[in-house]
C-alpha cells in the first residue's frame, strides 16, 4: 500500500469513527431525558396500563437499551430520522429543506469572510510590524471578539431601512419570474451573510498572517527577492502556496464555529434554515427534530474536515508521509 | 503594551462587577415614566422597556458574565490538562485513543451541542458552566499533550528517570512546570470562548429565569423590540462590554505566549498547527 492510500484510508477511517461516535452520542443524549412520550400519549380518556404497554411495544420501547440502539441504527440507515412533534412531518424532509436554506446563506458569508480574511492577512504579513499590520490585526481581533448576535443587531440598527431584516423571501411579492425571485432572495441574504462574515473573518486574517509570515522567512522567498521579482509575484507564487495547508486546515476546523454562528444568525434574522429549526425545536420541545438537526449538522462538519484533508493532500503531497 | 492594556481592562471590569453586590446596587422598580428613555444626565445609558437604568443593569450583569466565563474555562482546563498530560505522558494506545477523542471534540460544532445538552438538561447557570466546560477542553488538551510529549523526551527528564524517579515525581517536578505557562495562554482563550458561548446560549433563552447578565441583556433588547423603538442604548453597551473583555483575553493570551513560549503559535487561533511546529526535541 502506498503512503498516499494509507493516508487516505486513515482520514476516511477517522471520519467514519467521528460519524459513528456522533450517532451513538446522539442516541444516548436523548435517552437521558426525564419523562417519556408514552406516558403523555397514554393519558387519554379510558387510558389503561394495557394501552401504555401496547404503545411501548409499538414504539419498541419495551426492548432493552441496546435493542433500541440497534433499531435506531437500522432506521437511520434507511434515512428515517423520525417524525417531528410540532409539524408531524418526517424529520428527514424538514431537515433537508432547512439545510437547503442554510447552505447558500452560509456559503456566501464564509466566502466573504475568506476573501476579506486571507487578503487582509496577506497584507498584514507583508507589512508586518508596521502601523498597517497593527491596524489589521487589532481590527480583526476586536471584530472577532464581538458576539455574533450583537453584530446582527448592530447591522439591523444600521441597515433596517435599506434591506430586509427578517425571513428568506418577501411573502407579499407579486412578481414570480425567476429573476425577481432570485433578486428577492439575494436581498434577504445580504445581512445574514454579512453578519456571518464579520463574525468569522478575524480568525482567517490572523491565521493567514502568521502562516504567510512563516513562509516569508524561507530561503526561496529571499532568493526571489534577490532576483528582483515584484512583491505581488512573490506573494502569489512563493509565499501563499506554501502557507495554504494551515489556512485550509483552519478554514475546515472553523466549520464547527461557522455552523454555530449560522444558528445564531438564523435566529436573529428568522432565516428558515437548520439553525432556526434547532432554535424552534428547543422552544417547542420537538426532540426528534432537534436530534435530527444536530446529527445532520455534525455530520456535515465532519465531512467538511475530511474534504480539507483531501484538499491538503493535493496542495502538499508531502503531508502523506 | 498589550499585556498592560489587557490587565487594565480586565481589572476594571472585575472591580465594576464586584461593586454590584458590594454596594447592593439594584435596578429598582418598573418606572413607566421612563420606558425606552434616551440617555440623559440622570440615566447615562438611558433606560430599558421597563424604565430601568441600563448602566446599573450593565454593572450587575458583569458578575455572572465574568464568573461564568472563568468557571467554565476552569472546568475546560481541568479536563483538558488532565487528558493532555495523560495522553502525552502515556504514549502508545492510550495516547492514540485520547487523541482521537480530542480530535472529535475539536471538530464537533460546540454551540449546537451546547444548545441541545442545555435544552435537555434544563436551563441554568450551573448547567451552562459544565456543558461549556466539557465542550471546550479539547484545545487545551491538544496543546498540553504536545508540550508533555516533547517535555518527557528532554534530557533532564530522562536523566531523572534513569536515576529512578517515580512517574509522580517526574510529572509534578518536571512536566507540570513546563505545562503551567501554557495554561495561562490557553486559559485566557478558553475564558474568551466560554463568555461568547454563554452569551449565545443566553441569546437562545437557555440561561434560565432571573439571570441578569450581558448575554441576557442582548436577548431582552432583541426580544422586546428595542430596535423598533430605536433604543440602541439597550443593546450597544452589553455587546461592547463582551467585545472588550474578550479582546482583552486575546491580548492577554498573545502577550503571555510571547513571553513564555514564542515558538508555539496557539493564539493566532490556529488549533492544529502546533503539531506541525512543536519544538524539536533536544539532541543528547
Amino acid at each position: 500500500m502506498t503512503s498516499r492510500s494509507r493516508y487516505l484510508l486513515g482520514k476516511i477511517g477517522i471520519a467514519i469513527f467521528g460519524i459513528f461516535a456522533t450517532l451513538t452520542l446522539n442516541f444516548f443524549l436523548f435517552r437521558v431525558l426525564p419523562g417519556d412520550a408514552i406516558s403523555s400519549m397514554a393519558r387519554v380518556p379510558g387510558g389503561s396500563v394495557e394501552l401504555k404497554e401496547a404503545l411501548m411495544r409499538q414504539f419498541g420501547l419495551d426492548k432493552p437499551l441496546w435493542g433500541q440502539y440497534l433499531d435506531y441504527l437500522v432506521q437511520l440507515a434507511q434515512g428515517n430520522l423520525g417524525v417531528s412533534y410540532s409539524s408531524l412531518r418526517p424529520v428527514t424532509d424538514e431537515v433537508l429543506r432547512a439545510l437547503g436554506n442554510t447552505v447558500p446563506m452560509t456559503l456566501l458569508g464564509i466566502l466573504i469572510a475568506i476573501l476579506v480574511g486571507v487578503t487582509s492577512g496577506i497584507i498584514a504579513a507583508w507589512k508586518h510590524d508596521t502601523a498597517i499590520d497593527n491596524a489589521i490585526s487589532n481590527i480583526a481581533t476586536v471584530v472577532y471578539s464581538a458576539p455574533t448576535q450583537w453584530i446582527a443587531i448592530m447591522l439591523v440598527l444600521a441597515f433596517a431601512s435599506y434591506l430586509p431584516v427578517s425571513g428568506a423571501s418577501d411573502p407579499f411579492a407579486f412578481a414570480n419570474d425567476f429573476w425577481s425571485i432570485l433578486a428577492d432572495r439575494v436581498k434577504h441574504m445580504i445581512l445574514p451573510s454579512l453578519t456571518l462574515a464579520l463574525a468569522t473573518f478575524g480568525q482567517y486574517t490572523l491565521v493567514t498572517r502568521s502562516a504567510v509570515l512563516a513562509t516569508l522567512g524561507e530561503d526561496y522567498v529571499s532568493a526571489a527577492k534577490a532576483q528582483g521579482y515584484p512583491v505581488s509575484r512573490i506573494l502569489a507564487y512563493q509565499a501563499l502556496p506554501n502557507a495554504l495547508v494551515p489556512i485550509v486546515t483552519l478554514i475546515a476546523l472553523s466549520a464547527g464555529t461557522v455552523i454555530g454562528g449560522s444558528v445564531v444568525v438564523e435566529t436573529a434574522f428568522s432565516w428558515p434554515g437548520i439553525g432556526r429549526a434547532m432554535y424552534d425545536a428547543i422552544v417547542q420541545r420537538d426532540y426528534p427534530m432537534l436530534q435530527g438537526a444536530l446529527l445532520v449538522v455534525t455530520i456535515v462538519v465532519i465531512l467538511v474536515n475530511l474534504l480539507a484533508d483531501l484538499v491538503n493532500m493535493k496542495f502538499d503531497p508531502r503531508i502523506v508521509e | 503594551m498589550k499585556f498592560k492594556a489587557a490587565i487594565t481592562i480586565l481589572g476594571l471590569f472585575f472591580l465594576a462587577a464586584l461593586s454590584g453586590p458590594l454596594f447592593g446596587i439594584d435596578p429598582g422598580p418598573i418606572d413607566v415614566q421612563h420606558i425606552f428613555a434616551a440617555p440623559s444626565a440622570q440615566n447615562w445609558l438611558g433606560s430599558d422597556d421597563a424604565g430601568r437604568d441600563v448602566l446599573i443593569q450593565l454593572v450587575i450583569g458583569a458578575l455572572p458574565s465574568l464568573v461564568m466565563g472563568l468557571s467554565a474555562a476552569a472546568v475546560a482546563i481541568l479536563i483538558g490538562g488532565t487528558v493532555g498530560i495523560l495522553a502525552g505522558y502515556s504514549r502508545g494506545w492510550l495516547d492514540l485513543v485520547l487523541l482521537r477523542i480530542m480530535d472529535y471534540f475539536i471538530v464537533v460544532p460546540a454551540l449546537p451541542f451546547a444548545m441541545v445538552i442545555t435544552a435537555i438538561w434544563g436551563p441554568g447557570l450551573g448547567h451552562m458552566i459544565v456543558v461549556i466546560g466539557i465542550l471546550l477542553w479539547s484545545t487545551t488538551a491538544r496543546v498540553v499533550r504536545a508540550q508533555v510529549k516533547s517535555g518527557r523526551e528532554r534530557l533532564y527528564v530522562q536523566r531523572a528517570r534513569a536515576l529512578g524517579a517515580s512517574h509522580l515525581h517526574i510529572l509534578t517536578r518536571h512536566i507540570l512546570p513546563q505545562v503551567l505557562p501554557l495554561i495561562g495562554t490557553t486559559g485566557s482563550l478558553a475564558v474568551a470562548l466560554a463568555i461568547l458561548t454563554q452569551a449565545a446560549l443566553e441569546f437562545f433563552g437557555l440561561a434560565g429565569t432571573g439571570v441578569l447578565s450581558w448575554g441576557t441583556m442582548i436577548r431582552f433588547a432583541f426580544q422586546r423590540d428595542a430596535m423598533l423603538n430605536d433604543a440602541w442604548w439597550m443593546v450597544v453597551p452589553p455587546g461592547l462590554c463582551i467585545c472588550l473583555v474578550i479582546t482583552a483575553c486575546y491580548w492577554l493570551a498573545q502577550s503571555l505566549e510571547q513571553r513564555f513560549n514564542p515558538r508555539l503559535h496557539t493564539t493566532d487561533l490556529r488549533i492544529r498547527s502546533f503539531a506541525l511546529r512543536a519544538p524539536a526535541t533536544e539532541k543528547p
